[in-house]
């Protein structure tokens, strides 16, 4: 645990009076200090390319009172730093006045533990891991021309000071192992990513030389994209395959069901409370409560201890995701969805893990049953336009669906559909729920925040395919 | 205020000092500071008020061939001694790279150029809030605007790159934006749109009556969108969307991809990439710009460079690590392009919108559609069909696709370009790409 006091000349004692004497006349506040360590180490063409290391340490101090909030930040901690915070939050809340809500839920379950990956394993024990990777994937085949991997851990050590001297601590380990292979055969080049991680230390992921696995599973994602076809372009219906693809659920639902865009009533879902958006069968969660994993909080960047949140239950809306401000506004109560990317930004509502739960069928019989279409196996980023609905994400590994059997593989192209209706047009959900490796990062209003995804195999009955095959 | 360059330079040669002391045969240095102040708005009311107040340190250290490098955010002289010696012994560690080096000592930039890139005008939060007033009053006066947010932000920073050859130059910069996302409804459908403005100078930012009206109408009449069935089309993209196909076209070129061999364009230097009537050109002496820089990220001078002469590819974006690789000079394009942009066709946009009876004009993408190793493309697309040179109807729920190489050969651009954004081109059709809708 980080002593944010110990090198300043701020005391404990000088910040509680200042958090207090700023919060006073405001509905909500809190003076978040953060220190992270975090390390990268690249393998890239035949060489360690990067080794780097980096130390942040700062404070955001925030204040809000009705709708405004007021927001100040630096990466200096000293009294003289903090004060004029304090004065610039002032002068923004000058002509407001407000009531400080205390209550803030506890709880004493950890989802992690309190480690530093980073000094968990010698440099040299994680060069020798990153070189065997690329041996191994040079000498398996010949159409191997580029090998790409690395490890990337931090530690963030946070602490939340509450106007009357509340305070809230976590310290978060997470790291993340990636390999990235390009395959080149007849002149063709194709790449197949693959990764894993969460909040544990780096060798929980690699014993039993499971970094086998993860070059293993690049290397076919590659292998499988030489071969593959122009994509077909138009309307059709798409089988998605269990874990990853759940991204989206994350991008066509779960960013709709964020408390800020259902205040300011800028989402399609925002009037939809208690009725039906997805079919029978259709429930989804976000939580956070699940061990070790890359989306879980112990407690979320306001101080709330998070919790597993039913977005949606046997296709009924049920909740939003909120963060204490959006709750209070919305007369609710904080989901523990408040995040932030780090110290120099707000608090927004935000995802954690989010996962549509199994149902009773198969993925053999969802592909029997279409005639024409596409199933999915693995997808790149996504996007959505949460006013609109419309979201899209792109496949990175995908086949054609041919008279109920699989054919060949096909390019890579983009998913658009509308996310009020699609989750209506999900026609059979499997019994195969898995959960995604531990890869997400999830950006919004240039914040980015690690989290993750789980689903099983669904089928959709309608989205459009952007390929260009006509 | 930014922190002075003299305060800049005390804290990078502590560094380089410090460095050599250990023994390090080589470092360098960036220290920059950076205060930002925005102001946000919601529904013709203050939203949010966001200082910051940033400074921040990275250090690349070598022994030989061996480099590591360490970024901290805390400047205290003990804090930096500790991550010093972490990161030489790191660098210790770390195996050799022939190609790690500091740049070419006589490439270094050895004056510095005035191009403006600074105005030290003080535009407090309650002028903020009297401009984001204005422009939301404008941007809600239609009634079918239901939500409006704007923001302004001033930004003013301050740098200092040093290395052990005995570079030490830095300056300061600043930037003025204001941004205005309006929310539009009608009985079938409820849209977004924005619209912004991004400058060196506070005299030179879009009024804040332009920006309302620009956000609001662009919003309005995307309204009862229809989704169209699937086809090969001519596409029109509106500038913003234009100019991110040099974005992936800058991304192909960067000696990284190249040296690599995971670009498209590996291998094609001097040859056609585009017809014959493209210009693309990488200007970083401009003078206000807004991608403007007077030395790359490594020291190193940049200079104007052609990167397509009549369609032809003539240079990489090169940086000292990837250019030894290739056998390269540095072209001062560590950190990538400056002001990028596509020089003015020869039609008008008006002519431009009749050369075919019929397109999609596209005026947003979603997605992270590009492939740079195959040039593979395909996002998700909202716009408008036109016929017969005229808007017809709002457009949404459709995927654009197509690979870069044929992309580029079939690009046709207008003559209204403009130096908006670092990024620039007109008007841009390209033919023969596929839609997919219902």
């Amino acid at each position: 645990m980080s002593n944010f006091f110990d090198k300043s000349d701020l005391s404990r004692k000088d910040a509680d009076k200042i958090v207090s004497d700023t919060l006073q006349n405001c509905d909500d506040g809190e003076l978040y200090l953060e220190d992270t360590k975090s390390e990268s180490i690249l393998l890239d063409d035949n060489k360690i390319k990067s080794s780097s290391y980096s130390s942040d340490l700062g404070f955001g101090f925030r204040a809000i009172t009705g709708e405004i909030v007021a927001y100040s930040h630096s990466n200096e901690i000293s009294k003289d730093s903090l004060k004029k915070s304090s004065e610039n939050l002032k002068s923004t809340l000058k002509s407001m006045k407000g009531t400080y809500n205390h209550d803030i839920s506890r709880s004493n379950k950890k989802f992690y533990e309190d480690i530093n990956p980073l000094e968990q394993k010698t440099l040299n024990s994680k060069l020798e891991v990153l070189n065997k990777v690329n041996e191994y994937l040079r000498k398996k085949d010949n159409s191997v021309k580029q090998v790409t991997t690395s490890f990337a851990g931090e530690q963030k050590s946070i602490e939340i000071i509450r106007s009357g001297g509340e305070v809230l601590t976590d310290v978060r380990p997470l790291i993340r192992f990636n390999v990235s292979v390009m395959l080149e055969k007849n002149g063709r080049k194709e790449t197949g990513v693959y990764g894993i991680g969460g909040r544990q230390s780096y060798d929980e992921y690699l014993k039993n030389d499971n970094w086998k696995t993860v070059c293993e599973e690049a290397f076919r994602i590659a292998s499988v994209n030489l071969e593959s076809k122009p994509a077909p372009a138009g309307e059709m219906k798409v089988v998605l395959g269990p874990g990853w693809p759940a991204i989206l659920i994350h991008e066509a639902i779960g960013h709709g069901l964020e408390g800020d865009f259902n205040r300011k009533k800028t989402s399609a879902f925002h009037d939809l409370m208690g009725q039906k958006v997805a079919s029978e069968g259709v429930t989804i969660v976000d939580d956070g409560t699940i061990d070790n994993r890359r989306g879980s909080l112990t407690i979320d960047d306001e101080g709330t201890p998070t919790e597993k949140t039913v977005l949606i239950e046997n296709g009924i809306l049920k909740n939003f995701m909120q963060d204490r401000l959006n709750a209070r506004l919305m007369n609710t109560k904080s989901t523990g969805s408040g995040r932030r990317e780090n110290y120099r930004h707000v608090v927004l509502p935000r995802m954690r893990n989010t996962m549509m739960m199994s149902g009773n069928q198969t993925q053999e019989e969802m592909i029997k049953s279409v005639d024409k279409g596409i199933f999915a196996v693995s997808f790149g980023g996504g996007q959505v336009d949460i006013t609109s609905g419309k979201f899209v994400f792109n496949c990175t590994e995908a086949y054609e669906i041919n008279n109920g059997k699989i054919g060949s593989p096909i390019k890579g192209a983009t998913l658009i559909g509308d996310g009020p209706s699609i989750l209506k047009e999900v026609s059979m959900v499997g019994n195969d729920m898995m959960l995604d490796p531990g890869i997400g990062t999830c950006g919004k209003a240039g914040q980015g925040v690690p989290v993750g995804v789980a689903q099983p195999s669904i089928l959709i009955d309608k989205m459009t395919v952007g390929g260009t095959k006509l | 205020m930014v922190k002075d360059q003299e305060y800049l330079r005390s804290k990078a040669s502590y560094c380089l000092d410090l460095a050599k002391k250990l023994g390090a045969t080589g470092s360098s240095v960036t220290v920059g500071h950076s205060i930002s102040e925005t102001v946000n708005f919601r529904n013709n009311t203050l939203d949010e008020s966001n200082r910051s107040d940033g400074l921040a340190i990275s250090i690349e250290t070598y022994l030989g061939k061996k480099r590591s490098s360490i970024s901290s955010s805390n400047l205290l002289d003990d804090n930096i001694k500790t991550l010093i010696e972490k990161c030489f012994e790191t660098t210790k560690n770390t195996p050799e790279d022939e190609f790690n080096s500091l740049p070419d000592k006589e490439l270094l930039a050895k004056e510095i150029k005035n191009l403006n890139l600074y105005d030290e005008t003080h535009f407090d939060n309650e002028k903020k809030i009297e401009y984001l007033k204005e422009l939301e009053s404008v941007a809600s006066s239609e009634e079918k605007i239901v939500n409006t947010e704007s923001s302004f932000t001033v930004n003013k920073s301050n740098f200092i790159l040093a290395n052990s050859d005995g570079f030490c130059n830095g300056y300061k910069s600043s930037s003025f934006s204001a941004s205005c996302v309006t929310v539009a409804k009608d009985e079938n459908s409820m849209e977004r749109d924005y619209e912004f403005t991004s400058k060196r100078h506070l005299s030179d930012i879009k009024s804040a009556k332009e920006l309302g009206e620009k956000a609001s109408e662009q919003t309005i009449r995307k309204l009862s969108p229809n989704k169209i069935g699937s086809e090969k089309i001519s596409i029109i993209f509106d500038k913003r969307i234009a100019k991110g196909m040099l974005g992936a076209f800058a991304g192909a070129i960067s000696s990284n991809a190249i040296a690599r061999g995971t670009s498209f364009l590996k291998d094609k230097i001097n040859e056609q990439i585009f017809s014959e009537t493209i210009n693309v050109i990488d200007k970083p002496d401009m003078n206000k710009g807004v991608g403007s820089q007077i030395f790359d990220s490594e020291g190193v001078k940049s200079d104007t460079l052609n990167l397509i002469q009549n369609g032809i590819l003539k240079n990489y974006l090169v940086d000292t690590y990837n250019g030894k690789k290739l056998n390269l000079k540095s072209n001062g394009r560590c950190g990538g392009t400056t002001n990028l942009y596509f020089d003015n066709g020869k039609i008008s946009f008006e002519d431009l919108l009749n050369t075919n009876s019929k397109h999609i004009y596209v005026t947003e993408t979603i997605g992270h559609g590009s492939n740079l190793v195959t040039g593979d493309y395909s996002v998700g697309a909202t716009g408008f069909l036109i016929e017969n040179g005229e808007f017809k109807f709002p457009v949404n729920e459709i995927t654009i696709a197509g690979n870069f190489k044929d992309m580029f050969k079939n690009i046709t651009l207008a003559n209204d370009l403009d130096f908006e954004y670092s990024v620039n081109s007109p008007t841009m059709m390209i033919e023969g790409m596929t839609v997919a809708g219902k």
